[in-house]
C-alpha cells in the first residue's frame, strides 16, 4: 500500500465532506419548495410540468397514495422501456441497425426492471445490443427518474420523522420533479462537460472500423457516452455505455475521471445525511449517520485495498513482484486497468457497492477472495454505506430503527428515535424489509447453485444452472451470491464470471431487483406514514442521544452483525473458505 | 449516584409523635418469596411438561420452531435406530438437549407463573364461605352467603365478621383488618362518608359496627380481581412485549433461511469439493436451533410476568402488564404535597419572642397552650418546648385550668392557668384578641409573621391575657432525601411536578426545598386534569396517584395512575394500579421496576444475538470438516471432534436458559443512569460479554463431552 494511495483514498473523502453540507442545505431547500439560485430559471419550467401533469403542488398525500403513485410511475416507465428495446428498430439513432433480435424478451425484461430499480444490472453488452435511441430516451432517461424516486422515498422517510400529528408524507410527482429538475440534471451537465475535456467521448456516429498495428480489423464502438456516464455515476445506477463499463477508455479517460466518477457515487447520498439532519432540525443526527457510514465504507477500503495489494500465494509463487515500486503498483492486478492501479481499484469497488451503484472499473472476479469478499459483504448489509440515491438514507434509518429499538429497551424505555416512539408497526415494517433481502438473496443463489435444466429446455442450457459459471468451486459459489446480491440490493455490479444472459438468470435476477426494491419500499414508506402520524415526545435525560458515539458504534455494529449472521453460512462456503485454501 | 433498585431509593425515616407514618418503606418484601421455592419449583417441574403441548408453544414462534426441530431430530432418531444404528448416540443425545431447550424454556415460564399462583392460591383460601348479614327490605336481618349479594344489597358488619363483598360504608366506623389484601397487620379506619368509605370484601371488622353498600357483584369483586391478576389469568402481550416478539420471530425466519439455503450451497460445494457429504437434516436443525434467539424467546413470557409480579411484591396492585411498562416510560410525574413530598404535617420549628419576652418564656406558653391541643400541629409544639428548652410536660388537671378549645368562630385555642388567658391563633384572631383585651399588637411581630408566611411556613401568635409574647414557626417538613430522589429522576429524564393546595408563594418555597421541578399552586381536581392533558399533548407521559373521588378523572387521563387502597372505590377504578400499602411515594419505585421491565428484555434480546457469533464458530467449521478441511482454520476453541462441535453448542445453548432464569426473574439492576451511561453499560455486559461468554462455554462443554467418552 502506497501513500499516493493512501492520499488518494484521503482526497475522495474530503472532497464528499466537503460537499455535504451545501449540497445537503440544498437539497432540503428545495424539497421544502422554498426559492433558492435556480428559481429564476428553473420554477418556471417546474410549474409547466405540474401543469401539463395535472399536478397540484401543494397536495400532499397518504403514504399509501404516494406509495401507489411510485408504483404506477414505475410500472409504467418499465413497459415504457420494455417497448422501447424491443421496438427498437423502428427509431432513430440507429446507426448499427440493432433491431428486436438482440434483445429477448426475457432480457428485455430483465433490463427494464433493471433500469426502473436504479440497478442496472446488465445482461448484455450494451455496444452490441442497443442503439443510440435506446440508451439515450431509454437508460439514460431511467437513470435519472429512478434515482429520483429513490430520493423521494428517503425524503418521505424523513418528513415522518420531521412531521408530527399528520397524515401525509409530501407528494410523489412534486419530489421527483424537483429531485431531477433542480439537482440531477444540473449537475449532470457540469460533470458531463467536465467528462467530455478529459476524453469521454459524445456523439452519433457509426462504429469506426480501424486496422491496427498488426494490420487486425477492430471496429471501435461510439456514442452519447458523456450525458449517459455522468447521472450513472451521480444517480448511482451503474449500467455502463459499454460492457467494460467504468474501465473503458471512453468512460472513464483519466485517473482525474476516476476520482469524479467515484465523487459522484457518494455526492448526493453523503449529502443527504445532512439533508436529513437539516429536516428533522437536528444536524448532530445527520452527521450521525454520516460518521457511521464513514466507518463502514472505510473498512471496506482498507480490507480491499490491504489484500488486493497484498496479492496471493499463487502469484507470488508465479514470481510476481507482490509490494509496490517507484514503477511498478505490485500485488493483484488482474483485472484491473494499469491507469488507475491497485488503490483506485478497490477504492472504486468499495465506493460502488457501498451506494447501490455498480459501475466497475475493473473485474470483481479477479480480486483476491477477501478483497472480493468487501463489494459482496457490501452489497448484503443492503447498501447503506451512503447508499444509492435516497436508497442509502431509508436504509440505514432501517437500521437506525432496529438499533434503536433494542438500545432504547437497554435504557428502561419504548424505544425513540427523533422523538418519535418505535412501535410494533415499525419493526413489523423493519422486519419485514429485511425478511424479504435475505430472501430474495439466499433463495435465488440457493436455487442457482442446485437446480438442474433438462436436455432441451427454454430456460437455461441442459445441465444444472451452477454450469453457467466459469470457475468452478468456492469461487463459483461467490459469482451465484454475487449475482442475486447485486439484483436483489439494486447495485447492478456484476461479479462477473457467470453467464446470465440466459431466460432463467434473466428471470430470477430481474424478480430479485423488483422484490429488493419495491418489497422495501413499501415497509419504509409504511414506516413513514407511521410516523408522521406520531407526537413527538421531547427530549430528557431518559432519551438515549443518538448524535454521539455510541450510538455511531451501536448502528455500525448493528449493520454488520445482522449482515455477518444472515450470511456467515453461506459466505463461508465461497468466498471464506477459498482465502483459507490459498 | 447510581442507585440499585434492590435498595428502595428513599424511606422515610420514621419520625416519632406523627400520623402519617403509613407504611412507610415497610412495604417492600412484605409479599417476598425466595425466587426457588421448593413448592412453587416442583410445580414449575411439572408444569413445564404440559407446556409442551404445541397448540400452547405456537404463541412463541421460537419455542416452537425448537419443538418442531426436537420432533423432528426425534423421529429422524428413530429411524436410525431401526436402520443402520449408526450414529444413534450423537442423534439421541441432540434430540435429548433440543427437548430439554423447549423444557428450560417452559421451566422459566412456569417459574414465573408459579409464584403468582402460589400467591392466587392464598388469597382464595379467604373467600371461602363467607356468610353475610343482609338488610332485608324490611329492616329485618338475613344471614345468606356472601355470594349471593349483589350490587346495592346493604349488610350489617359488626367485629370478626368478614366483610362480604367490596362496598362503601354508609354507617358507622370501625376498624378494620386489611391484611388479607395488604399484607399489613395494623387495623385501619373505615367510616361512612369521605374518602375512607370503601372496603373491600375479604377484610376483617375488629370493632364497631359498619352498614356496608355493596358495590360489586359475585366474581367481579376487587379480590377475584386481584387473584386473576396475580395468577396471570388474563395476561396479555403488552405493547413493547408484541414489538420485540415480532423482531425475534422475524430473526427466527431469517436464520431459517440461511440454514435453510446452507443445504444447497453445501450440495453445490460438496460437488465441487468432490469430498464430504451435505450436512444431515439433525445438523441443520442443531445450527437453527442454536442461531435462533431461543434465550430470549424461552425467556420472554417469565420477564413479563415476573415483572408483574415485582410490582406486586411492593404490594402494588397493577391492573394489566401494560401500565407497568408505560410506568418506565413516564415523562412527567405529578406528586401531591402532603403526604408524599411532606410529612403529612406542619411542625413547629421555631420561637420567634415579642420584645422584652425571652424565649423560654415563650416557649413555656406555647408549650400550656398547646398541652391539650391533640392535633399534629399542637403536638410538635410541645414536642420542640421539650427538645430546645427541656420543658417537660406538666400534669395540668381539669380544677387548675380551663382549657379552651379551637373554635371555627375564634380560630384560637389555649387555656386560662393561674390567672393568665394564655392564646395560640392566626395573627389575625389573636390581634383582635389582644386589641380587645386592651393590648396592642407590636409592629415587629407582624413583619415576623409576614416573613414565615413568605417562607411557605405558618406563623402562630401567642399571647399571655393583653399581651404578644412572639411566634410560633409551623413548617411543612420535607420528608427525608427527597432532594436526592428528584435529582436522580432528573438524571431519568423525568420531571417533577409538585401539586398543592396551597397558594403560589408557599407553594414555591416548599418545591424548592423539596428540589422538584415545577409545581401547580391552588390546584382544583380540574386543574389537576388540565396539566395531565396539557403534559400529554406535548407527547409525554404522565404518572400520578391520588385517592379521593374527585381524583377520578385525572387518575383515568394519565397514563400511570396510582390508586391508593385507603382511597374510595371510584378512585381505585379510575386508576391503572392500586397501592396497597397506600404510599404515594411509591410512585417512584414503580417506575422504576417498568424501567427495569424493558431493559431486562434488551439486554437478554442483545445477549442473545450476540452468542450467535461463537456459535457459527464452532458449528460451521465441523459441519464441512471433510468437504473443506481449511475451514478448520474457524474451529479457533479448537472443539475435537465435529460432533462434539455441535453438541457442545446445542448444549450451551440450552443451559444458557436455566443459568438466565434467576436474572430474568429478578430482573437486570436498574441504575438511576444517564440513558446513555446506562445503555454503555448494558451494551458492554450484555453485548460484548453475550459474544464472549459463549467461546470458554462451548469450549468447556465439548471438553467435557471428551471426558465423559459422549462425543
Amino acid at each position: 500500500m502506497t501513500i499516493n494511495g493512501w492520499l488518494q483514498i484521503a482526497i475522495f473523502f474530503i472532497l464528499i465532506v466537503a460537499c455535504a453540507k451545501p449540497l445537503g442545505s440544498f437539497i432540503a431547500t428545495i424539497i421544502e419548495g422554498r426559492k433558492n439560485f435556480l428559481t429564476p430559471v428553473l420554477a418556471p419550467v417546474e410549474r409547466l410540468i405540474y401543469r401539463l401533469c395535472g399536478v397540484t403542488e401543494t397536495e400532499e398525500q397518504h403514504w399509501t397514495r404516494y406509495a401507489g403513485a411510485l408504483l404506477a410511475f414505475s410500472l409504467f416507465s418499465a413497459v415504457l422501456l420494455y417497448a422501447i428495446q424491443r421496438l427498437q428498430a423502428w427509431f432513430p439513432f440507429n446507426p448499427q441497425g440493432y433491431g428486436a433480435g438482440n434483445v429477448s424478451p426475457d432480457l428485455g425484461f430483465n433490463t427494464s426492471v433493471s433500469f426502473v430499480t436504479n440497478t442496472n444490472w446488465q445482461s448484455y453488452t450494451p455496444e452490441t445490443t442497443l442503439s443510440y435511441f435506446v440508451q439515450m430516451a431509454g437508460l439514460t432517461m431511467h437513470n435519472f427518474t429512478s434515482a429520483a424516486a429513490g430520493l423521494a422515498v428517503a425524503i418521505a422517510l424523513v418528513r415522518g420523522f420531521a412531521r408530527q400529528s399528520i397524515k401525509t408524507v409530501g407528494n410523489f410527482w412534486v419530489d421527483m420533479t424537483r429531485a431531477v429538475l433542480y439537482v440531477l440534471l444540473p449537475i449532470s451537465v457540469i460533470a458531463a462537460l467536465v467528462l467530455c475535456s478529459q476524453g469521454a467521448i459524445q456523439n452519433l456516429h457509426p462504429y469506426t472500423v480501424a486496422t491496427t498495428l498488426e494490420g487486425a480489423k477492430q471496429t471501435i464502438a461510439q456514442g452519447p457516452v458523456a450525458s449517459q456516464e455522468a447521472i450513472k455515476m451521480l444517480g448511482t445506477n451503474g449500467g455502463g455505455f459499454f460492457n467494460a463499463n467504468s474501465a473503458h477508455p471512453f468512460e472513464n479517460p483519466t485517473p482525474f475521471t476516476n476520482m469524479l466518477q467515484m465523487f459522484l457515487i457518494f455526492l448526493i447520498p453523503g449529502a443527504l445525511t445532512y439533508t436529513f439532519g437539516k429536516m428533522v432540525r437536528d444536524t448532530r443526527q445527520g452527521w450521525a449517520l454520516f460518521a457511521a457510514m464513514t466507518i463502514l465504507w472505510l473498512g471496506g477500503v482498507v480490507v480491499a485495498y490491504h489484500y488486493e495489494q497484498r496479492g496471493t500465494p499463487m502469484l507470488a509463487n508465479a514470481g510476481i513482484q507482490m509490494s509496490a515500486t517507484d514503477t511498478q503498483t505490485g500485488g493483484n492486478m488482474e483485472g484491473k486497468e494499469t491507469r488507475f492501479g491497485i488503490a483506485d481499484t478497490a477504492l472504486f469497488a468499495t465506493v460502488t457497492t457501498d451506494a447501490s451503484c455498480g459501475a466497475i472499473n475493473g473485474w470483481h472476479d479477479s480480486f483476491t477472495p477477501l478483497g472480493g469478499l468487501v463489494p459482496l459483504f457490501n452489497i448484503e448489509l443492503g447498501e447503506v454505506v451512503f447508499g444509492g440515491v435516497g436508497a442509502g438514507l431509508y436504509g440505514m434509518l432501517m437500521f437506525a430503527i432496529l438499533a434503536v429499538f433494542i438500545a432504547g429497551l437497554m435504557v428502561g424505555r419504548t424505544p425513540e428515535y427523533l422523538g418519535k416512539k418505535i412501535e410494533q408497526k415499525e419493526v413489523k415494517m423493519a422486519m419485514i424489509a429485511m425478511l424479504v433481502l435475505a430472501a430474495s438473496i439466499l433463495l435465488f443463489s440457493g436455487a442457482s447453485s442446485v437446480i438442474p435444466f433438462a436436455a432441451k429446455g427454454y430456460w437455461n442450457p441442459p445441465g444444472p444452472a451452477a454450469a453457467n459459471i466459469n470457475n468452478p468451486g468456492a469461487h463459483g459459489l461467490s459469482e451465484i451470491l454475487y449475482a442475486y446480491s447485486s439484483g436483489t440490493g439494486n447495485n447492478g455490479s456484476a461479479f462477473a464470471g457467470i453467464n446470465a444472459n440466459t431466460p432463467w438468470y434473466n428471470v430470477t435476477i430481474g424478480f430479485a431487483t423488483l422484490i429488493g426494491r419495491f418489497l422495501m419500499l413499501l415497509p419504509l414508506l409504511a414506516i413513514a406514514g407511521s410516523l408522521a402520524e406520531k407526537k413527538q415526545v421531547p427530549v430528557s435525560a431518559g432519551t438515549f442521544p443518538t448524535h454521539g458515539p455510541l450510538f455511531v458504534g451501536l448502528l455500525v455494529g448493528v449493520v454488520i452483525i445482522v449482515g455477518a449472521l444472515t450470511y456467515f453460512p453461506a459466505l463461508s462456503l465461497g468466498p471464506i473458505v477459498e482465502h483459507l485454501m490459498l | 449516584m447510581a442507585t440499585e433498585l434492590e435498595d428502595p431509593i428513599v424511606e422515610a425515616p420514621p419520625t416519632p409523635g406523627l400520623a402519617d407514618s403509613t407504611a412507610m418503606g415497610l412495604s417492600r418484601g412484605k409479599r417476598a418469596r425466595p425466587l426457588f421455592d421448593p413448592p412453587i419449583v416442583r410445580r414449575a417441574i411439572l408444569d413445564s411438561f404440559v407446556k409442551l403441548n404445541p397448540v400452547t408453544l405456537a404463541k412463541n414462534p421460537v419455542m416452537f420452531v425448537v419443538e418442531v426441530g426436537a420432533a423432528l431430530t426425534t423421529a429422524l432418531m428413530i429411524r436410525t435406530l431401526a436402520t443402520s444404528g449408526t450414529g444413534f448416540g450423537f442423534e439421541f443425545q441432540i434430540a435429548a438437549w433440543l427437548w430439554f431447550t423447549v423444557l428450560f424454556a417452559n421451566f422459566a415460564e412456569a417459574m414465573a407463573e408459579g409464584r403468582g399462583k402460589a400467591q392466587a392460591d392464598s388469597l382464595r383460601k379467604t373467600k371461602t364461605s363467607a356468610e353475610a348479614r343482609k338488610l332485608g327490605p324490611n329492616g329485618k336481618i338475613e344471614v345468606v352467603s356472601a355470594a349471593t349479594l349483589r350490587k346495592g344489597d346493604v349488610c350489617i358488619c359488626e367485629p370478626n365478621d368478614v366483610i362480604p363483598g367490596d362496598g362503601d360504608v354508609i354507617e358507622g366506623i370501625a376498624s378494620v383488618d386489611e391484611s388479607v389484601i395488604t399484607g399489613e397487620s395494623a387495623p385501619v379506619i373505615r367510616e361512612s362518608g369521605g374518602d375512607r368509605s370503601a372496603v373491600t370484601g375479604g377484610t376483617k371488622v375488629l370493632s364497631d359496627y359498619i352498614k356496608v353498600q355493596i358495590t360489586s357483584n359475585p366474581g367481579e369483586t376487587f379480590l377475584d380481581r386481584m387473584i386473576a391478576l396475580v395468577e396471570g389469568a388474563q395476561r396479555q402481550k403488552t405493547p413493547n412485549e408484541i414489538a420485540l416478539n415480532i423482531m425475534i420471530a422475524g430473526l427466527t425466519l431469517i436464520f431459517l433461511l440461511a440454514v435453510v439455503t446452507l443445504a444447497p450451497f453445501a450440495q453445490y460445494s460438496v460437488d465441487a469439493a468432490k469430498a464430504g457429504v451435505v450436512p444431515s437434516v439433525i445438523v441443520l436443525v442443531s445450527l437453527l436451533v442454536c442461531l435462533i434467539p431461543t434465550t430470549v424467546g424461552g425467556l420472554l413470557s417469565a420477564i413479563g410476568i415476573a415483572g408483574m409480579d415485582r410490582v406486586m411484591q411492593h404490594n402494588v396492585l397493577a391492573m394489566s402488564g401494560k401500565a407497568v411498562e408505560a410506568a418506565g416510560d413516564v415523562n412527567t410525574l405529578l406528586l401531591d404535597k402532603t403526604g408524599t413530598i411532606t410529612l403529612g404535617n406542619r411542625q413547629a420549628v421555631e420561637f420567634i419572642p415579642a420584645d422584652g419576652v425571652s424565649e423560654a418564656d415563650l416557649a413555656d406558653a406555647a408549650q400550656l397552650s398547646s398541652l391539650a391541643d391533640e392535633t399534629p400541629e399542637g403536638r410538635s409544639i410541645v414536642v420542640l418546648a421539650k427538645e430546645k428548652y427541656g420543658l417537660r410536660g406538666r400534669e395540668i388537671g381539669e380544677h387548675q385550668a380551663e382549657f379552651i378549645a379551637f373554635t371555627a368562630q375564634t380560630r384560637m385555642s389555649g387555656l386560662n392557668y393561674e390567672g393568665l388567658a394564655i392564646r395560640k391563633g392566626a395573627m389575625e384572631s389573636i390581634r383582635q384578641h389582644v386589641t380587645e383585651m386592651g393590648g396592642e399588637f407590636p409592629q415587629k411581630m407582624v413583619d415576623v409573621a409576614d416573613g414565615i408566611s413568605r417562607t411557605g411556613g405558618t406563623p402562630l401568635v401567642v399571647s399571655s391575657n393583653e399581651k404578644v409574647l412572639g411566634v410560633i414557626h409551623l413548617k411543612d417538613i420535607v420528608k427525608g432525601g427527597m432532594r436526592e430522589r428528584f435529582a436522580q429522576m432528573r438524571v431519568m429524564g423525568i420531571r417533577t411536578v409538585m401539586i398543592t393546595g396551597d397558594n403560589p408563594l408557599t407553594a414555591a418555597a416548599i418545591a424548592s426545598e423539596a428540589g422538584v421541578d415545577d409545581f401547580l399552586a391552588q390546584a382544583t381536581p380540574r386543574d389537576k386534569l388540565d396539566l395531565i392533558k396539557r403534559e400529554q399533548a406535548g407527547g409525554r407521559l404522565v404518572a400520578m396517584t391520588g385517592d379521593g373521588t374527585n381524583d377520578a378523572p385525572a387518575l383515568a387521563q394519565a397514563d400511570v395512575g396510582v390508586a391508593m387502597n385507603t382511597g374510595t372505590m371510584a378512585a381505585k377504578e379510575a386508576g391503572n394500579m392500586v397501592d396497597l400499602d397506600s404510599n404515594p411515594t411509591k410512585l417512584i419505585e414503580i417506575v422504576a421496576i417498568g424501567k427495569q421491565l424493558l431493559i431486562t428484555r434488551g439486554s437478554l434480546t442483545t445477549f442473545s444475538i450476540a452468542n450467535d457469533v461463537a456459535k457459527y464458530f464452532a458449528i460451521i467449521p465441523a459441519m464441512f470438516a471433510v468437504t473443506y478441511p481449511s475451514l478448520n482454520r474457524l474451529n479457533i476453541m479448537g472443539l475435537h471432534t465435529p460432533e462434539s462441535a455441535i453438541l457442545a453448542a446445542v448444549i450451551f445453548n440450552a443451559l444458557i436458559i436455566i443459568v438466565l432464569v434467576p436474572l430474568a426473574l429478578r430482573g437486570v439492576k436498574y441504575r438511576a443512569l444517564s440513558a446513555g451511561a446506562l445503555l454503555r453499560r448494558n451494551l458492554l455486559v450484555y453485548g460484548l460479554g453475550g459474544i464472549i461468554v459463549p467461546f470458554p462455554g462451548i469450549w468447556a462443554i465439548d471438553r467435557l463431552l471428551g471426558l465423559l467418552h459422549l462425543a
